[in-house]
């Protein structure tokens, strides 16, 4: 029962572990480069969990100061994860305008395609 | 799209707000959620929008792609030139406290100072990579 | 007000000046902006290194809040050697940049690659000097995003897909070295590197401490190209613009190198890393693992770029080696390794660059003979080519001679012995080169080459007289690269 009541309280980390595996996976086992993008967001949106999960404090308010409030939650994490989906978007930019002039250049986006292609040459 | 009288009036309507709250979310940026980024990205929205509705010439009419292009580095020359202010101005690099007479109002100036930047590199970022998108095949 | 500033003024010239290169139009004063950062660039590196060695650690607090709730810029004896090579890296080969992207890049794009280029040198300054866990993740993204961006502008199509590769695998080292980072803020509360190291004092055996220490090696081992963690590093630099491959194979990976160690020994704490977990162990096979496999891979290799790829996974190979021979001396064989490969290879790749500019190609058949119509830029590529194989009077040999001492005094016999082997396997594909560029008789396509223009054949010249130079005077850097690991190695019984 009390090996239970931990799993279950433990919840967040439980959510993370399968974002971050099953993105992970995705990235791997896929060979469209589209899809390998989508398991990278994936991946990296586990990883954002990851810090904002602890940074809520329970029983704490938003951290804006004020005279009523004594707890408040951690705003460090949201600051720091905010720069990581910035920095997140703009792989995912940078990733897709790829895809699309491997596109235009070589006519498909399944990898194995691609190099079997370069196979031949 | 442009002949759905529906979609034309509608968004006619929507735009402007789009473009208020994406200043309500910058400038709340100092005291609530919201800031540079957020609110970049609604503007860049607010652009996309216009574009699906109105076709890619109209918005690049109104938003040309050279001054899109030109807002990218600008707002990271924005951010970083208010650093260099703080060097001028005898503290460290990105100090703000010697932008007003007392260090609480001159971390007010230069919060707000270095948001503008993000707002102008971000939503010009967004903008840009949809016209470069969109521009592609035709 | 400069000479206290200097710190924050490394970082901030470059953005500035891919600010500059972004508003101009025309490549030409695009490369003129960057020749003017690139040249102030040793200046303050310089001036760091002076502070350091005069008056010790340099802390600088950016934004004015103090450390450890602001984020600072930490400068010891360690990080200024690697900012100065990395800052006088960047300035020795700008001349080199001009012709050399003026024949690769299309016109329209020059601007940005210089722009690119800038942003590049701003993030790899940048995780060199900050001393705050994820400000290094911030440039760190910084500049492998202008990495795979500078890869992607290659002229094969090919490059396209070498930077989708390097994006995917580095996003993931970089995502791995969030999480580690997550997890030591979870556990100490802190993000500034010397605040975790005080504060990990009685719970660095607790899992969640061990397992930060597992994600962040394996996230900067992915940046690092160690093996078998290197896939994406021999199309990257095949592929990539010439200008961008001598950039980033002479520092992209060494500032990986300089993270790794800064984590192990200031963060972590030596005694930890190598006594209690077979961190030693694993470094030596992947090491010996890339030294041997990545060499003979070279051999049979008809690119000759992608030859010189291969073989700096092999090199990297020797400088996580220094790691693994976790004394004082195989320590400070694996960081004067870390400052002669970047030389080695940035003259080794801007040679070939120039082959490239001459005749379009850099396919070994196509090289037959060159020699004859090449004779300078070939000497120059051979003699750093001795480098590589380790040849007494070059500085390849010093990084050699510290590496076996350092085995010698761990009682590993055997690793002596293998660090000789593989030097011969070196031997093979440095020779087949010199066999294939001197002793047969001219190619059709060699026939049109003549000598580089001077402001290309005089960086590639001073980089092999350096390898030359510091090979006989070793006092500038070993001296350096000794004091360093002393420094590293400060409280390690």
């Amino acid at each position: 029962m009390d090996l239970l009541q931990t799993i279950v309280s433990h919840y967040n980390h439980w959510i993370i572990i399968f974002l971050m595996v099953s993105g992970l996976y995705i990235v791997v086992a896929r060979g469209n480069m589209i899809k390998k993008l989508v398991g990278l967001g994936l991946f990296q949106t586990s990883v954002y969990l990851l810090y904002l999960s602890p940074g809520k404090i329970l029983g704490g308010t938003p951290p804006i100061l004020s005279p009523q409030f004594t707890v408040y939650s951690n705003p460090l994490p949201h600051v720091l994860i905010l720069t990581a989906i910035v920095v997140g978007v703009a792989t995912l930019a940078l990733g897709l305008a790829l895809v699309v002039r491997i596109n235009e250049a070589f006519g498909t986006i399944e990898e194995d395609e691609i190099f079997a292609g370069e196979e031949d040459k | 799209m442009k002949f759905d009288v529906i979609f034309r009036v509608a968004a006619k309507i929507l735009i402007p707000y789009m473009l208020v709250f994406a200043l309500y979310v910058q400038f709340h940026g100092d005291f609530g959620p919201g800031g540079g980024f957020q609110a970049g990205v609604i503007a860049a929205a607010m652009v996309i929008f216009y574009a699906i509705i109105f076709g890619l010439k109209a918005a690049q009419k109104i938003f040309p792609p050279r001054i899109i292009e030109l807002m990218v580095p600008s707002g990271v020359g924005i951010f970083a030139g208010a650093g260099v202010l703080s060097l001028l101005l005898g503290e460290n690099y990105l100090n703000y406290s010697p932008f007003a007479q007392d260090p609480a109002h001159g971390q007010e100036y230069g919060i707000i100072l270095i948001e503008i930047g993000v707002l102008v590199t971000v939503s010009g970022t967004m903008v840009a990579i949809f016209y470069s998108f969109i521009g592609r095949g035709r | 007000m400069i000479a206290a500033n200097l710190p924050a003024l490394q970082v901030v010239l470059p953005l500035l000046g891919a600010v500059l290169c972004a508003f101009l139009r025309r490549g030409v004063y695009a490369w003129g902006v960057a020749l003017i950062v690139s040249l102030a660039m040793p200046l303050i590196a310089i001036g760091l290194l002076i502070q350091v060695l005069d008056s010790g650690t340099i802390s600088y607090a950016m934004g004015g809040w103090k450390p450890p709730i602001g984020i600072e810029y930490r400068v010891d004896v360690f990080n200024a050697f690697l900012l100065l090579l990395v800052s006088v890296i960047a300035a020795v080969i700008m001349p080199y940049a001009k012709r050399s992207v003026e024949k690769e890049i299309p016109s329209d794009r020059q601007a940005w690659f210089y722009a690119i280029y800038l942003l590049c040198l701003c993030g790899l300054l940048g995780m060199a000097i900050t001393g705050d866990a994820f400000n290094i993740f911030v440039f760190m993204e910084v500049s492998s995003l202008a990495a795979y961006t500078l890869i992607a502008l290659g002229r094969d199509r090919r490059a396209l897909l070498a930077a989708y590769q390097y994006l995917i695998m580095g996003t993931i080292g970089a995502t791995f070295y969030v999480i580690g980072v997550g997890l030591l803020y979870s556990m100490t509360g802190t993000l500034n590197l010397a605040d975790i190291a005080s504060r990990l004092a009685g719970i660095e055996n607790s899992r969640a401490v061990l397992a930060a220490l597992a994600f962040l090696t394996v996230g900067i081992s992915l940046k690092l190209a160690l093996f078998p963690l290197h896939v994406w590093l021999p199309n990257a630099y095949a592929y990539a613009p010439s200008m961008a491959t001598v950039f980033l194979a002479a520092t992209a990976t060494k500032v990986a190198v300089y993270l790794l160690l800064r984590y192990f020994y200031t963060v972590f704490g030596a005694s930890i890393i190598f006594q209690d977990l077979p961190v030693s162990n694993i470094f030596l096979i992947l090491s010996l693992a890339a030294m041997f496999g990545a060499s003979i891979v070279a051999v049979f290799q008809d690119d000759v770029k992608r030859m010189l790829a291969y073989s700096s996974v092999g090199q990297i190979g020797y400088i996580t080696l220094g790691i693994a021979i976790a004394n004082l001396t195989g320590l400070t064989g694996g960081i004067v390794h870390l400052f002669n490969h970047a030389l080695m290879k940035a003259a080794l790749f801007m040679a070939i660059g120039a082959v490239f500019y001459r005749i379009g190609s850099v396919k070994l058949d196509d090289l037959a003979g060159i020699g004859k119509r090449m004779p300078i830029t070939m000497a120059a590529f051979v003699i750093a080519g001795f480098s590589i194989i380790g040849v007494p009077g070059t500085v390849g040999f010093v990084s050699k001679w510290y590496l076996v001492l350092g085995a010698f005094e761990q009682g590993w016999w055997w690793l002596a012995f293998l660090i000789v082997a593989s030097s011969l396997i070196s031997v093979v594909y440095i020779g087949r080169i010199v066999e294939v560029v001197w002793f047969r008789p001219v190619s059709a396509a060699a026939k049109r080459a003549e000598e580089p223009p001077l402001s290309m054949l005089l960086p590639t010249l001073l980089l092999v007289a350096a390898t030359v130079y510091f090979g006989i005077d070793t006092s500038a850097t070993a001296g350096i690269a000794g004091r360093a690991a002393e420094w590293l190695m400060v409280g390690v019984k």
